[in-house]
């Protein structure tokens, strides 16, 4: 089923990122500690698939052969938050299921974060009453939002790869600083 | 106990029994609802269900909307199987607006729904695989959940909640690409299917997981409101396509397949047999509508279908009535219908009363999912633990039909 | 009329063996697009569906679906508690409906006859305040269970009203 690319062979674009920057010679290569963390920690991002409802489909499609998610790192996935990096909220989250929504983000260990894969969940969707969380960051800080109802794989992947940006640039002090305790506060997390 | 500082629930301490809550996110339960089972050892003593957990007030939200407005409310309720659930809902319509549509039209939906029943049936097969431990096999039918996609894209433009057809027909003729894609699935398709057939029926492992797992008779099923392929699968033949055809399914000819147990196996092997009849009518369908005018797509009735845009552009009816249609300003005659499809999981009925307005007076989903959820305490009381998540998947409990 | 087994069960001869048993107290007969549909007061709810289940012409043994509507004009019968009832053999449907006082929604359960019934109710509770008398285990069970009111009757909005960030000129309420 594949076919030979036709385009863009010859125009030196080059696919694969070269590594960060640094000093390196034979056998050895010197660079700063938190580009290597996160050039670690981008390629190897466990995300737990908290899905609720029709994104949840898409997003078995984007984990399926067609759309891969494994070739960016996540070919396993935690159903255990313990265990976990990315949340992937997909779906419309209802008032009732919100608390079970923010205990599993509390029962993540940090460096942790969120995307809000669809509409329902980036901003309560289609679904404008009197029982659905008009957005998840009601209740928990989110880091990317997806649009769509349901968006397309390319879509999730797109937001995916944001999540893979924000990682790999992320300061190792942030989790500590006094900036994210305040977000952390302003929803009720300690 | 009380120098410490751990409270426990009353009369916790002379319990026999373990309190496990089968959460609403697990991986085993497709969709969020809960399960609270009482075990006692491995041995489940009681079960009780939670729901609600997406509760997203599909009725009242129908109350505030047009007709039109109403079909993407539609597609999110079995969202495996959407272009069923727009197709129903267009039926409904059609009855309580006296509408026939042409033979093509109905053929074109045949062929879309049993589209759409593959596709469902197709994920659950492949997740009870999952829930057993074969993982593989759902790797290899998903591809075919890609094809099927690729066909709605080119009918209504979506993957997933398609919000295909209109009142008296579809939005737009079957490109000869979509006939192309159709063919390549026919042929195609079954040899995966096979495979997944070869993977799971006569699997061993498989066969002792499932059989016996969550029996139910066929007069307990009948009482409790089971329909679909749960019913089938306990003995009784109640499908709504042949009961009262909709959409000249009389014209078909196709095998209704029927368990004996009803348990998680006879569900399998039901669903399973039910997708080559789905395939059977498929072909069956796109046979006659090779003898048809090809330009038939939608039933003759400007009130409720836009009409096409030289008209509008050029008459002053089409203009009026283009207008009135997307501003959903356009009056139903008051009345109350009952119509009912086969979904996926069973009879998907659509109760509709109308009070003469724009909008419904009162929309109800006969949602098959909520209504054989509960049976769940029954069928899983003195099974082992792993029974009851083979039971769920086995089930197809999809979230959004259960709670609306 | 004779059941005449050559034709089948139709709705006159289902209109005509219910009044036989109940009288004038089941009434209002009509087919809205060919189901037979009649009421009958609250009180009989339980007789009739028994009635229904039990003959041995009749078979209406499968409950499809129990819902409500809230009518808030009409004074003194403000909900509509509607059964949908099939006959699986021979292939009839038929619409029961019954009124309540908005003030009093009390209604015989029918679990008893159905256990299909137990959910369904608790779905109509849940949304309209009928309270079925005799159910098992009459509790919300789509909304949360902190809810006070009955969000399906019509003086209820749709939207949740404590929410301060949409704007509700852009969204046209």
């Amino acid at each position: 089923m594949g076919r030979p690319v036709r385009f863009n062979i010859n125009a030196g674009v080059k696919l694969v990122k070269e590594g960060p920057e640094g000093y390196g010679g034979e056998g050895f290569f010197t660079t700063r500690l938190d580009k290597v963390v996160g050039l670690a920690r981008r390629n190897s991002i466990w995300p737990l698939p908290f899905a609720t409802s029709c994104c949840g489909i898409e997003f078995m499609a984007t984990m399926g052969a067609h759309y891969d998610l494994s070739r960016f790192g996540s070919e396993r996935l935690g159903f255990t938050p313990r265990q976990c990096d990315l949340l992937m909220v997909m779906g419309t989250i209802a008032k009732k299921m919100a608390p079970v929504l923010k205990q599993v983000y509390l029962q993540m260990a940090e460096p942790r974060w969120v995307i809000a894969v669809g509409a329902c969940a980036s901003s309560g969707g289609v679904f404008d009453s009197y029982s659905v969380l008009q957005g998840i960051d009601q209740v928990i800080p989110v880091d990317v939002y997806v649009p769509g109802c349901p968006p397309r794989p390319e879509a999730i992947l797109d937001g995916f790869m944001k999540v893979q940006y924000l990682v790999e640039n992320e300061s190792l002090r942030r989790r500590n600083s006094e900036q994210y305790q305040k977000l952390l506060n302003s929803y009720g997390i300690q | 106990m009380s120098e410490h500082n751990i409270k426990l629930p009353e009369g916790s301490i002379g319990k026999q029994t373990t309190t496990l809550n089968l959460g609403p996110t697990h991986p085993a339960t497709h969709g969020v609802f809960q399960n609270i089972l009482e075990l006692d050892g491995e041995r489940i003593v009681d079960a009780t269900q939670t729901v609600g957990y997406i509760h997203r007030a599909f009725e009242k939200i129908a109350e505030r909307r047009p007709l039109y407005q109403i079909t993407p409310l539609t597609d999110r309720l079995n969202y495996c199987s959407s272009p069923i659930n727009n197709i129903g809902w267009h039926l409904t319509c059609e009855k309580l607006l006296n509408i026939k549509t042409p033979k093509r039209v109905d053929y074109l939906r045949v062929i879309i729904m049993e589209l759409a029943r593959t596709a469902d049936h197709i994920i659950c097969n492949s997740v009870m695989g999952v829930d057993t431990g074969a993982l593989s096999g759902f790797l290899y039918v998903m591809q075919f959940r890609e094809l099927i996609y690729e066909i709605y894209e080119e009918v209504c433009g979506s993957r997933l909640t398609t919000n295909i057809g209109r009142i008296g027909g579809f939005e737009r003729n079957f490109s000869n690409t979509a006939f192309t894609k159709l063919e390549k699935f026919l042929n195609e398709f079954p040899k995966a299917w096979k495979e997944l057939d070869n993977l799971l029926t006569r699997n061993r492992i498989f066969m002792e997981r499932t059989q016996g797992a969550g029996p139910i008779s066929a007069e307990r099923a009948l009482n409790y409101g089971f329909t679909g392929p749960n019913l089938r699968a306990a003995g009784v033949d109640y499908d709504v396509r042949v009961h009262s055809p909709y959409s000249s399914y009389q014209d078909f000819e196709f095998n209704i397949p029927v368990g004996t147990t009803g348990d998680s196996y006879d569900r399998f092997m039901v669903r399973n047999q039910e997708v080559w009849e789905s395939l059977s009518i498929i072909r069956q369908a796109y046979e006659k509508i090779q003898d048809m005018d090809p330009s038939v797509y939608h039933a003759e009735v400007p009130e409720y279908y836009l009409p096409a845009k030289q008209d509008v552009y050029t008459k002053m009816e089409a203009l009026i009535w283009h207008f009135k249609i997307i501003m959903g300003e356009i009056e139903m005659p008051a009345g109350e219908v009952y119509h009912s499809v086969e979904g996926g999981n069973g009879e998907l009925g659509y109760y509709l009363i109308s009070d003469g307005g724009r909008t419904p007076y009162r929309l109800h989903f006969r949602r098959p999912c909520f209504i054989y959820y509960q049976a769940f305490t029954e069928l899983v009381k003195g099974s082992m633990l792993s029974d009851a998540v083979v039971v769920l998947s086995s089930l197809n409990l999809i979230a959004g039909e259960m709670d609306a | 009329m004779e059941y005449n087994k050559a034709m089948g069960l139709n709705n006159e001869y289902i209109q005509q063996r219910l009044t036989e048993k109940f009288g004038d107290q089941v009434y209002g007969f009509s087919e809205p697009h060919g189901m037979l549909t009649f009421e009958a007061p609250k009180e009989l709810n339980l007789k009739v569906l028994q009635f229904l289940f039990d003959d041995e012409n009749l078979r209406f043994q499968f409950l499809t679906d129990i819902c409500a509507v809230h009518y808030p004009d009409n004074k003194g019968k403000e909900l509509a508690v509607v059964y949908h009832l099939h006959n699986l053999v021979d292939n009839v449907r038929i619409r029961f409906k019954v009124y309540t006082d908005i003030n009093q929604p009390d209604v015989f359960s029918a679990t008893a006859l159905y256990s299909g019934a137990n959910w369904m109710e608790r779905e109509t509770y849940d949304f309209f305040g009928v309270n079925f008398i005799g159910h098992p285990n009459l509790t919300r069970i789509l909304n949360v269970e902190e809810m006070d009111y009955f969000p399906m009757r019509k003086e209820y909005p749709l939207e949740e009203q404590t929410r301060v960030d949409k704007d509700d000129e852009m969204f046209g309420r």
